[in-house]
């Protein structure tokens, strides 16, 4: 589907703004909203372009400078942190070469900090693309991040 | 009502009212620094926190707090005081260290409140710093850094100007107000009208002209009115050192707080050194430096062997829409009573001769029926041949605000001008067709039964006639003839028609045509049919050009009419007029401005005298004009720069511009208010109604009271409409005409109850082609017009070099296909041929014109629109036909002058 389709795949109304930000985005291999993307999306809900761009860069689930294939999203609430959660963000960081808010050289990940995935009972946890992953430990956190790019074509 | 207690007294305010509307309404102050007048409370800055008692919080934000009953509130107590001081102090803390030695402290409003606060430093916190300074705007800063995030700015730009530049980008501490995706304003959509500089409480957003800096060296602020178009915003002149150094916008009855970029920041011409401070003789064939003395009794002597040799009619002259009132006045009062000749007139002939003639005909007044404020009221807007943002850019917005708050928008124009984005119908029909489609409306709107058969029975005469001429004209005819789509004539009748309150805003893509006056009178039998006139938000409008065109026409600056139109044939009025100046006028009209051309390059005019125009740019086919100019024995020229047209002339006089002189300006609604002197001539220059007097006074016909209020009571015995005005009453909001005596209120709308004529009248009208049709040689239509950032022959706004950054080059805007077949691309040099001349200048390729049309603004000498235009006249209204011509396009030889 061109973005065009995608954005017209639901109602210009106002209240469809978020759910259109992230269809587009999850199209995009990057995992991020470029600027005719914006544009598009605005013109069709008749939105100031500049405003679109307010609400994409309010919320941390969007981006508007390219993203690795994979976001992975650390959770940093009490709970995980309590539960061995900042070994964990060392871990990461250390396995995959960068810090939080970049990405990985072969664009395969990009590493972010999360509030609360709401998965306090399998803490520490992480969230990766979509699915939650938790009970965390070095060894697990390397079989993931492995796996995932084993995956890749 | 709801009655509640504030600061210890009971106050009674009606439902809705919040605690800070209710407090300042009281006279009690309550600080903010995020709200802004008129827009609903936002509560974002929290500065306006006061002690309720009794709630849950014990305090809340007066902006966002509606008053109830019972309600206790102080904002004078040690609490409310403390609670302010926490909320700046928070503030602060994000703000830069060195706030408190800021130089722009003068105008900083957060700096004032801290101060009034006990605050004296920054208290060690997070400062912003690190964000990129934006310097791209010609007039101003946009400095992140020293921003508080009140959103001021945000809110000012989308719900008043409604540009929507600015956005919140990011979020928490690095939250920054910006255009999105890095861009610089220089590259978003800011019109540079610089609204969101003037909402801005600190320095983030902050003029280049040092008028922010220097805020509080600023000796005077003089409440005058902008000299650019003739919306006639009030503003504030900030003087210096006896110099104007910038300029903000007041709350005027037609601006209410708004101004565009060029009465903003363009006023950079009051004190340029290009002025003429001198007057000017020509000698041995160049002008030299010469006495007023010697200057006025050269003229006199000139005047005197012309009228000697060719009577009284040898001499014309052509009055100023840019000078006051008085000014004007005296100007035909110089030529009718001092020289008895009627050949006076002005530049309205060019642009709105067509809706004097017109509306006259039809309603029997040729001006704006209704106030600018009544957009507010609409819940439809026709727009019609007036790029309106651009031309008019604070009516536009006030249009475009309507708009978006619900009244629905149909504009009718060849170029998708920036207002058809906020439209629900867009027509763009082709040049030169109005007539067609607006018979094609008013059809639509008579087989559809939408008309008002009540009001037409009751208040106009014609209909039959016109109605039966009228149904042959139908939408589906009139979309081959304009290059629309025969639906959307109709969707556009049933709005109109439909709608409670409708108003229709037309400007020069209506008058300038040979067949301008039938497009006045077919809006008019429009609005007629439908009953769309004589009620608060209807009416029909022509929004006039410039600052005091309306003025000039008002106080007899034309041929035929005496002050407040009172026809020359008629001897009642030239005997009410002798009993005013002491001699009679001729009861023959004059010759009009293109006439007067005509006549001086046949050698019937000996004396002509130009103050304030420039028809050497101005006025179409400028090849011709110049030989009109060259053939006349004796060229005046009073102006405040040496003009192409001046540069001819035989004696220059030095005059003053809007800020050196007090006066009044009536504006597009009919608006006369006060201009008020905020600096001195430059040099020996003299204020145009001072050198006027002086030639009167030369030619044995002395003012009897040379002051401006002296000489406007003076028009106030001749023009009937302006009865009852002085300068006294004038302060303020000023008023709108008829005024017909001193205890009238003014007119807001006309034809209310019944038209100046008596019965409104429908003319039947029927399309008829432009002069020029295209053919195989001339394929294109050619259109002029104007830019926001240009004001006529850019005498005044050519001195901005800001202006000239982001508009100082002539261009011309064609569609891609015709660009094809010229063979240029966006950005190389076009050559623009009629029969008549050539110019080459930039092609800029646009999507948004018509494919057969092409358009070029006036303003620019180096590649003037008006070396291509032609003389063909509107048979009644004598208006040149501007707007159309046959043109051909093709690659340019040199390169675009620069």
């Amino acid at each position: 589907m061109t973005t065009r389709q995608i954005v017209r795949s639901l109602e210009p109304t106002q209240d469809n703004l978020l759910a259109i930000l992230h269809r587009v985005q999850n199209d995009s291999t990057r995992n991020f909203l470029d600027e005719p993307e914006i544009r598009e999306v605005a013109d069709y809900l008749e939105l100031p372009y500049s405003f679109v761009y307010g609400v994409a860069t309010f919320y941390s689930m969007f981006s508007v400078q390219p993203r690795g294939r994979h976001v992975v999203r650390v959770c940093a609430s009490p709970p995980c942190h309590l539960m061995g959660g900042r070994t964990i963000r060392d871990e990461l960081r250390e396995y995959l070469g960068v810090e939080f808010g970049d990405t990985t050289e072969d664009g395969l990940f990009t590493l972010e900090m999360s509030s609360c995935l709401g998965t306090c009972g399998i803490a520490p946890a992480m969230m990766i693309d979509g699915e939650i992953y938790g009970n965390l430990d070095g060894v697990r956190l390397r079989e993931i991040i492995d796996r995932k790019r084993r995956e890749e074509p | 009502m709801i009655t509640f207690t504030l600061n210890g007294r009971p106050l009674s305010v009606t439902e809705g009212t919040t605690v800070l509307e209710a407090a300042r309404g009281a006279g009690v102050e309550i600080p903010t620094l995020c709200h802004i007048e008129g827009l609903e409370g936002y509560g974002g800055c929290r500065v306006c926190m006061v002690e309720v008692e009794g709630s849950r919080t014990g305090c809340a934000p007066a902006c966002t707090l509606e008053t109830a009953p019972g309600m206790v509130v102080r904002t004078d107590s040690e609490a409310a005081f403390e609670l302010r001081k926490a909320v700046l102090e928070m503030i602060l803390a994000e703000h830069p260290a060195d706030c408190f030695n800021c130089k722009h402290s003068g105008a900083c409003r957060l700096h004032e409140l801290a101060a009034r606060h006990g605050l004296t430093k920054v208290p060690s916190g997070i400062e912003r710093s690190g964000f990129p300074v934006d310097d791209s705007n010609p007039f101003f800063t946009l400095d992140p850094n020293r921003c508080i995030l009140c959103g001021k700015c945000v809110r000012t730009c989308a719900e008043i100007q409604c540009s929507d530049v600015y956005t919140f980008a990011d979020r928490g501490c690095r939250s920054s107000v910006a255009p999105g995706f890095g861009d610089l304003l220089a590259d978003s959509r800011c019109v540079s009208c610089g609204s969101c500089v003037a909402a801005c409480p600190t320095g983030a957003l902050r003029p280049k002209d040092g008028s922010w800096s220097g805020a509080m060296y600023v000796d005077r602020r003089v409440r005058t009115v902008c000299s650019y178009c003739g919306v006639g915003c009030q503003l504030d002149l900030l003087v210096s050192g006896g110099r104007v150094v910038g300029a903000l916008p007041a709350d005027g009855p037609s601006n209410r707080g708004r101004l565009c970029v060029k009465g903003r920041f363009a006023h950079a011409f009051i004190g340029h050194p290009d002025r003429l401070t001198v007057p000017l003789v020509r000698r041995d064939g160049a002008l030299v430096e010469a006495t007023w003395d010697e200057a006025l009794e050269r003229v006199v002597r000139s005047l005197r062997s012309t009228v000697d040799r060719l009577g009284p009619d040898g001499a014309a002259g052509l009055a100023s829409a840019r000078c006051t009132n008085e000014e004007n006045y005296l100007f035909q009062k110089l030529f009718r009573a001092g020289i008895g000749t009627n050949n006076v007139d002005h530049c309205a002939r060019l642009c709105h001769a067509s809706t004097v003639t017109g509306l006259a005909a039809t309603l029997g007044s040729g001006a704006m029926t209704n106030s600018i404020d009544e957009i507010d009221l609409q819940d439809a807007i026709l727009v019609t041949g007036s790029n309106t943002t651009e031309t008019h850019p604070v009516i536009g917005t006030r249009i475009k605000r309507a708009a978006r708050r619900g009244a629905r928008l149909i504009v009718a124009d060849p170029r998708r001008i920036d207002l058809a984005e906020e439209a629900e119908v867009y027509l763009p029909l082709k040049p030169g067709t109005n007539v067609a489609l607006y018979n094609a409306l008013a059809c639509a709107i008579l087989e559809e039964g939408l008309a008002d058969r009540e009001f037409i029975a009751e208040r106009t005469e014609g209909y039959e006639e016109w109605a039966a001429a009228v149904r042959s004209c139908t939408p589906e005819k009139a979309a081959e003839v304009c290059g629309v789509d025969a639906r959307d004539i109709r969707r556009a009748a049933r709005i109109y028609a439909g709608a409670r309150a409708a108003g229709i805003y037309y400007a020069m893509g209506v008058t300038q045509h040979t067949s301008g006056t039938a497009g006045v009178m077919s809006l008019s039998n429009l609005a007629l049919a439908c009953g769309k006139l004589g009620k608060p938000g209807c009416g029909i409008n022509p929004l006039r050009g410039q600052n005091n065109v309306q003025g000039a026409c008002d106080v007899g600056a034309l041929p035929d009419v005496l002050p407040g139109y009172r026809k020359v044939s008629d001897p009642a009025a030239r005997a009410a007029a002798a009993a005013v100046w002491g001699r009679e006028p001729p009861s023959e009209p004059g010759l009009t401005v293109t006439e007067i051309v005509s006549a001086a390059e046949s050698g019937r005019i000996g004396f002509l005298y130009i103050m304030g125009e420039n028809p050497l740019v101005s006025d179409p086919d400028i090849g011709h004009v110049r030989e009109a100019l060259s053939a006349v024995d004796f060229l005046v020229v009073q102006d405040i720069f040496l003009t192409e047209t001046a540069a001819l002339a035989d004696v220059v006089l030095p005059a003053a511009c809007f800020a050196e002189k007090d006066g009044t300006f009536t504006n597009t609604e009919r608006r006369v208010q006060r201009v008020r002197r905020a600096v001195p001539p430059p040099g020996r220059a003299r204020e145009d109604l001072d050198i006027l007097a002086d030639l009167l006074e030369r030619l044995g016909l002395p003012p009897a009271d040379r002051s401006g209020a002296g000489v406007f009571a003076e028009l106030a015995r001749t023009a009937p409409q302006y009865a009852g005005m002085s300068w006294d009453r004038l302060e303020g909001g000023g008023l709108q005409w008829p005024c017909p005596s001193p205890d009238h209120p003014g007119t807001p709308i006309l034809h209310a109850g019944r038209f100046t004529r008596g019965l409104g009248r429908f003319v039947p009208l029927a399309w008829s082609p432009p002069a020029e049709e295209t053919d195989e040689e001339y394929p294109l239509v050619l259109t002029t017009g104007r830019n926001l950032y240009q004001y006529h022959t850019r005498t005044m706004t050519g001195r901005e070099e800001g202006l000239s950054i982001l508009a100082g080059e002539a261009y011309a805007e064609l569609h891609p296909q015709a660009a094809d077949r010229a063979g240029v691309r966006h950005g190389e040099t076009l050559r623009l041929s009629t029969r008549r001349g050539s110019i080459e200048l930039a092609a800029r390729v646009s999507e948004g014109i018509r494919p057969d049309t092409v358009f070029v603004p006036f303003h620019y000498a180096q590649a003037a629109a008006n070396i291509l235009t032609g003389t063909a006249l509107d048979p009644l209204a004598k208006i040149p036909e501007l707007k159309v011509c046959s043109v051909r396009a093709e690659r340019g030889n040199g390169r675009a002058p620069s």
